[in-house]
């Protein structure tokens, strides 16, 4: 039995037809909201609280870059039953000027990374459950 | 523009350690230590502040009430405040504007903390609606994962290297070992900090620091009061507890991103940068008039960013003093004689104040076998998560 392809959460990113991070724009003052807001608009000169939706760039550079050795706490949930190291990215992009993480794929070796090379945003499994498999956002090499 | 002065008249600490007592325990036995220092009586108290812990349930939630309670309601005003981080530092604001305001002449500055084993995790159950329980979630972005964005980010822009990461924690080692709070009292070796455990490349297992239950506590008073019941106290000259000004481009523990400069240019001074200025400032002073400095070494890497920080030099700078051996006992200017979290490990509500403790003692000569010369004057520095800064300056 096949499993359905899940959103590990809804609103902040899209599978398809390509992944891309999805932010909000303040309509009154333009700024630019990762994770997205709804509610508020964080510039202290503005007070509109109205927003449209932006799709950030999906692709952007190695700002840095580091390791999870060792498992997480709950409420990570490792992908495997027994836990396999991964890399977790910091890359800038240059149009919103801001810097977004993400996790490295598990097949990208931390040897593989250099700072300042282009990553680009993939979606890839985060865990999955006896009927999901929940997907996330990740950033990749290019 | 200059603040009002306090006077700090006595402090104490509960050791670091790892019991599991009630934290309560820890709070008491600080304010006891910090009171009889002071020489007041505990009954004189006009204003308890304190650092509020949230892994004790609801006695935690309001720690002032629950401290004062077990030395004993005298009718004290109280205050209890949460920054993480920083909780220590708001309690130290607090009491000071309550002095400086005359609400009252002695005011209790107390944190304590009894801790969970392991990461930091955050509070429990299903919070999806909660920044920092989806981190862990959708990232896996434990503490230790920020400090080894830092890290590697000092490699790739400065230059600095594991080997640089590993004097630090040595540096701090060793004056953690004179210290008799400290929990470690181990003086590591170069090669023992190297060849510990990777946990997020590039930082090892014993250069990120532990969690720890303790207990921390200062006797604050009006100057009026303090004339006629001390000679020379240590002053409180500046207490920061600043939120950032938006955007802030610089990836703070545990959001997802940064905020976004493209409709808003970032501001001139960092947030990080801001921290210790607004101290400074309300002092009357700068970083070249501090003799020394308690940082928070949550990795021993993110000492060197805050050496910077605080203005003791220019970005990418600090490895080099590091180096030369202007940041140990001894040098120009001592960071974290205390032996920093490296020694200490960190219990939250209690480490804002900790750090003005050892400030404390340094400039009363009381600091055995990690005294800085001629301490005169000092500054502490440290973030909470969402927005809270914590910076505090003393004087002689």
């Amino acid at each position: 039995m096949s499993k359905t392809r899940t959103l590990a959460i809804e609103g902040w990113f899209k599978d398809a037809p390509k992944p891309a991070l999805i932010g909000t724009q303040c309509t009154e003052c333009q700024s630019i909201f990762f994770p997205p807001e709804h509610t508020f608009c964080r510039n202290p000169a503005c007070m509109n609280d109205e927003f449209s939706e932006r799709e950030l760039s999906t692709r952007g550079r190695l700002w840095s870059y580091t390791t999870n050795n060792y498992q997480p706490p709950a409420p990570y949930v490792s992908p495997k039953e027994e836990y396999e190291p991964f890399a977790v990215a910091a890359v800038e992009l240059a149009e919103e000027k801001m810097i977004v993480l993400g996790q490295v794929p598990g097949q990208v070796s931390l040897e593989q990374l250099e700072a300042g090379m282009e990553m680009e945003l993939v979606v890839d499994t985060l865990f999955e459950d006896d009927e999901n498999e929940y997907v996330v956002w990740k950033w990749r090499p290019a | 523009m200059a603040t009002g002065e306090v006077a700090i008249l006595g402090v104490g600490m509960h050791p670091w350690g790892k019991w599991g007592r009630n934290f309560v325990e820890y709070g008491v036995k600080a304010a006891r230590d910090a009171l009889a220092d002071a020489g007041v009586d505990w009954r004189d108290v006009g204003f308890v502040a304190d650092g509020e812990t949230i892994r004790n349930g609801y006695p935690g939630f309001v720690s002032g009430a629950s401290i004062a309670a077990a030395l004993g309601f005298n009718g004290a005003h109280v205050g209890s405040s949460y920054g993480a981080c920083a909780s220590g530092c708001q309690a130290i604001s607090m009491a000071r504007a309550q002095i400086l305001a005359g609400v009252t002449d002695v005011a209790l500055v107390v944190g304590a903390d009894t801790t969970p084993k392991g990461f930091f995790a955050p509070t429990g159950g299903n919070r999806s609606d909660d920044p920092d329980w989806l981190r862990f979630r959708l990232l896996g972005a434990t503490n230790p994962v920020y400090f080894g964005l830092y890290a590697r980010r000092r490699m790739e822009l400065y230059g600095d290297t594991e080997q640089d990461f590993a004097m630090v924690k040595v540096k701090n080692s060793q004056c953690g070992a004179q210290n008799p709070n400290a929990r470690y009292p181990k003086a590591f070796g170069l090669d023992e900090v190297l060849g510990s455990a990777m946990v997020s490349d590039p930082l090892r297992l014993l250069q990120i620091c532990a969690t720890s239950d303790g207990g921390a506590a200062m006797v604050l008073a009006s100057m009026d009061y303090a004339r006629k019941h001390a000679t020379d106290p240590v002053r409180l000259r500046g207490v920061s507890t600043v939120t950032p000004r938006y955007p802030n481009t610089n990836i703070e523990m545990p959001d997802f991103a940064t905020d976004s400069a493209f409709a808003v240019p970032q501001p001139d001074v960092g947030y990080r940068d801001s921290i210790a200025l607004r101290a400074y400032e309300q002092a009357g002073l700068g970083p070249e008039d501090m003799s020394m400095a308690e940082v928070y070494d949550l990795s021993s890497a993110l000492e060197l960013d805050w050496v910077e920080a605080i203005g003791l030099c220019d970005p990418g700078d600090a490895a080099r003093l590091l180096r030369a051996g202007d940041l140990s006992l001894g040098g120009r200017i001592p960071v974290n004689p205390s032996g920093g979290l490296g020694a200490f490990g960190e219990a939250i509500p209690a480490q804002a104040i900790a750090q003005v403790c050892e400030l404390v003692w340094q400039i009363r000569g009381e600091a055995k076998g990690r005294q800085v010369e001629g301490a005169s004057a000092g500054v502490t520095a440290n973030m909470g998560l969402f927005g809270h800064g914590s910076s505090v300056v003393v004087t002689a």
